[in-house]
């Protein structure tokens, strides 16, 4: 008998005298939503995760850009990013030792979740593949305030499950020392978030 | 790389070793205080967190009960989206589909996401044995490989080592492994973490094949996730050419949607987080990616079929329960000689073996004071000290042909108990006894009452780790008697 046939017979068989009837799942939760202003507190929680924050318009962007990206000479950015960046290197599919080499890479997000403190790319456009957003050290991360939503749930029912997502709460950490916290270990080491007003 | 958990003692054996150490008994109360705390702070922060945990428990239960069908439409879908999917009974059949997967590949070397199930199956030592060598890309999965130590934590397996150990650990051991820690290397754990980053890049951008675990698999639309704070797991996942994830048969969730309970009750029980700094999901195979998933049992329909136990399946492996577990923060980890240490484990561990198999698995139902905090923790509600009781009388059962000392003391008091003629007798041995025994006794307890000294075997079992009061010069119904008439 296959592998996938025992285990299949066995489960059968482990739940053969069992109750089958389905348990009712609580989803009053789903409801449920911070008070008070979900903007605030997207950037009180992100800060939280000694992430960078600096908000800015539409207008003032471009210079909050140069200013985030500080002395970064080869910064990756990738199609469908919509603004100029100096020192813009495109995605061409570079393997993971050339994307080592390089200073920054900015991208877009899906969306991003205020109790939590929390962005999601789901790698569309303006947002590149998975490896980008994680090799070089430094991610500058351009959000628009409309693109925030309260809490988990939100997030998890905008979001589809056929696009991979990387969900970002603040830079790379570890607390495996006795479990004090330390920013940057394998991904970027800073995290700056861009917030546009919308 | 040799140590295991094979031959390991019974708990209350390796209990006894692990107390006498002072300093990892320091490091433990310092780790898992700190824990405590944060814990407390983020869960505190949930208004509805009672509900959430009742909505996890209904979920994994519902999952459970319709397990065959869940697992057959996880698979149509991964293998929908472009995935293999493998099968294995046992760990022997799911090492072997990943070092044949290697094989197919020609790699002689695998990066790891820190997971439970490629522990539990003994995957690094079964890789090894075939030349291929898997590098543990977690930071504290890398200071317990490289120090040829054992985890003693499902979510942080060094916490029983300080830095000034970690420190050490680095220096005499990383260059055999790799780029060596650098030579003016401090305890900081900045530094650390630093040394820890240098080292592992390295493997990160060579590596042709990754082998993940999943906390979640989505049967709805095949969606695997990841769940981790250092990026370790990202470079693990989104560089090699190839990804295995070897997943638990139990790790299963019916609809995407269902996540966000999960990603709400994880990273505030595992590390007291609002959320953990990455969190990665993939479905079938992704950007050109070659993508395995091996479907794991070893001993998982075993537990299903405990009609008790079957709840210790709901397990996301968060570790809350061993955080605030006054016997682990005494003992550590290791005292529970398996990857699956503290209150989990020593449910876990029984029903996916089997009781009556081994010493070491049947001693661990007990290494518990039932005193309910894992319960109350929990965030899928695991009724652990209920299983912990079922488990005993199971231990018992498997026993049963051969009656201990404690059953043949019960069978005798329960023939002396039956009878008031016999218990009149009994009792006056009794204050006899208590009289004498009250002026020998060297120790006074509270209440003014005496202690006796260590009982001979088989009652020293009992007496080594208690005090045994001296019994009573009068019984409760001789007093009655005397008194209780006026």
């Amino acid at each position: 008998m296959s592998a996938r046939e025992e285990i299949l017979g066995r489960v059968r068989s482990a739940l053969a005298s069992a109750d089958r009837s389905e348990t009712p799942v609580p989803r009053g939760y789903r409801s449920s939503v911070p008070s008070g202003d979900v903007v605030e507190l997207f950037a009180e929680r992100l800060v939280d995760y000694r992430a960078e924050l600096t908000r800015c318009t539409p207008d003032t962007l471009p210079e909050a850009l140069a200013s985030a990206l500080g002395p970064s000479e080869a910064v990756l950015v990738p199609d469908g990013f919509p603004w100029a960046v100096p020192g813009a290197v495109p995605d061409t599919g570079q393997s993971a030792a050339e994307l080592d080499r390089l200073d920054a890479v900015v991208t877009l997000a899906a969306l991003a979740i205020a109790t939590t403190g929390t962005i999601v790319l789901d790698h569309g456009p303006g947002q590149g593949r998975r490896a980008v957003s994680l090799v070089p050290d430094r991610h500058v991360c351009v959000l628009r305030t409309d693109q925030i939503v309260p809490g988990v749930p939100q997030a998890v029912a905008a979001l589809s499950p056929g696009h991979p997502q990387t969900w970002i709460s603040g830079p790379s950490a570890t607390s495996d020392i006795e479990l004090n916290r330390v920013e940057g270990v394998h991904g970027p080491r800073t995290l700056h978030v861009l917030l546009v007003s919308s | 790389m040799s140590a295991t958990f094979v031959g390991m003692p019974a708990f209350p054996k390796a209990a006894r070793e692990a107390l006498s150490d002072t300093q990892l008994r320091r490091n433990l109360a310092h780790a898992t205080g700190t824990i405590r705390a944060k814990r407390a702070a983020v869960v505190g922060e949930v208004d509805d967190w009672e509900e959430l945990r009742l909505a996890g428990a209904a979920i994994k239960d519902n999952v459970l009960r319709h397990l065959d069908e869940h697992l057959l439409r996880l698979e149509k879908s991964l293998t929908d989206r472009g995935a293999t999917v493998h099968w294995a009974r046992d760990a022997a059949e799911a090492c072997e589909i990943v070092a044949s997967i290697a094989r197919q590949h020609a790699v002689d070397e695998v990066v790891k996401v820190k997971s439970m199930a490629t522990q539990e199956i003994g995957l690094n030592e079964a890789l090894a044995a075939q030349g291929i060598t898997a590098w543990e890309t977690d930071l504290a999965e890398l200071i317990v490989q490289l120090g040829d130590d054992l985890p003693s934590h499902i979510l942080v397996p060094a916490i029983h080592r300080n830095r000034a150990e970690i420190r050490e650990i680095f220096r005499s051991r990383m260059a055999a492994a790799g780029r060596p820690a650098p030579d003016d290397l401090s305890d900081r754990p900045a530094e650390l973490a630093g040394a820890a980053r240098l080292h592992l890049r390295e493997k990160f951008l060579r590596a042709r094949m990754a082998v993940s675990g999943a906390n979640f698999a989505v049967a709805e639309s095949g969606t695997l996730v990841v769940v981790e704070s250092e990026g370790n797991g990202r470079m693990c996942l989104t560089l090699p050419e190839v990804l295995v994830s070897v997943v638990g048969i139990e790790k299963i969730v019916p609809t995407w949607s269902d996540l966000d309970v999960f990603l709400q009750l994880l990273p505030r029980s595992s590390t007291g987080e609002r959320m953990n700094p990455y969190t990665s999901t993939w479905s079938g195979s992704t950007e050109g990616q070659e993508a395995h998933v091996v479907l794991l049992d070893n001993g998982r329909t075993r537990a299903l079929a405990d009609e008790v136990g079957r709840q210790a399946l709901r397990c996301i492996r968060c570790s809350a329960c061993l955080n605030v577990c006054p016997v682990y923060e005494r003992t550590g980890g290791h005292a529970y000689g398996s990857v699956y240490p503290g209150p989990i484990g020593a449910i876990l561990n029984p029903l996916l073996r089997g009781t009556g198999v081994d010493e070491q698995t049947d001693s661990l139902p007990y290494a518990s004071s039932l005193c309910g905090a894992c319960f109350d923790a929990c965030p899928v509600r695991i009724d652990i000290p209920e299983v912990l009781v079922h488990l005993r009388a199971k231990v018992v059962d498997a026993h049963r042909s051969s009656p201990k000392a404690e059953a043949v003391a019960m069978k005798s008091a329960s023939w002396v108990l039956a009878d008031a003629r016999r218990l009149n007798w009994a009792e006056r041995g009794m204050g006899l006894a208590g009289r004498v025994l009250n002026r020998v006794g060297r120790k006074v307890m509270p209440g003014g009452r005496r202690a006796l000294g260590r009982l001979p075997w088989p009652g020293s079992l009992w007496s080594n780790a208690r005090d045994v009061p001296a019994p009573p010069v009068e019984s409760f119904r001789s007093w009655w008697r005397r008194e209780g008439r006026r």
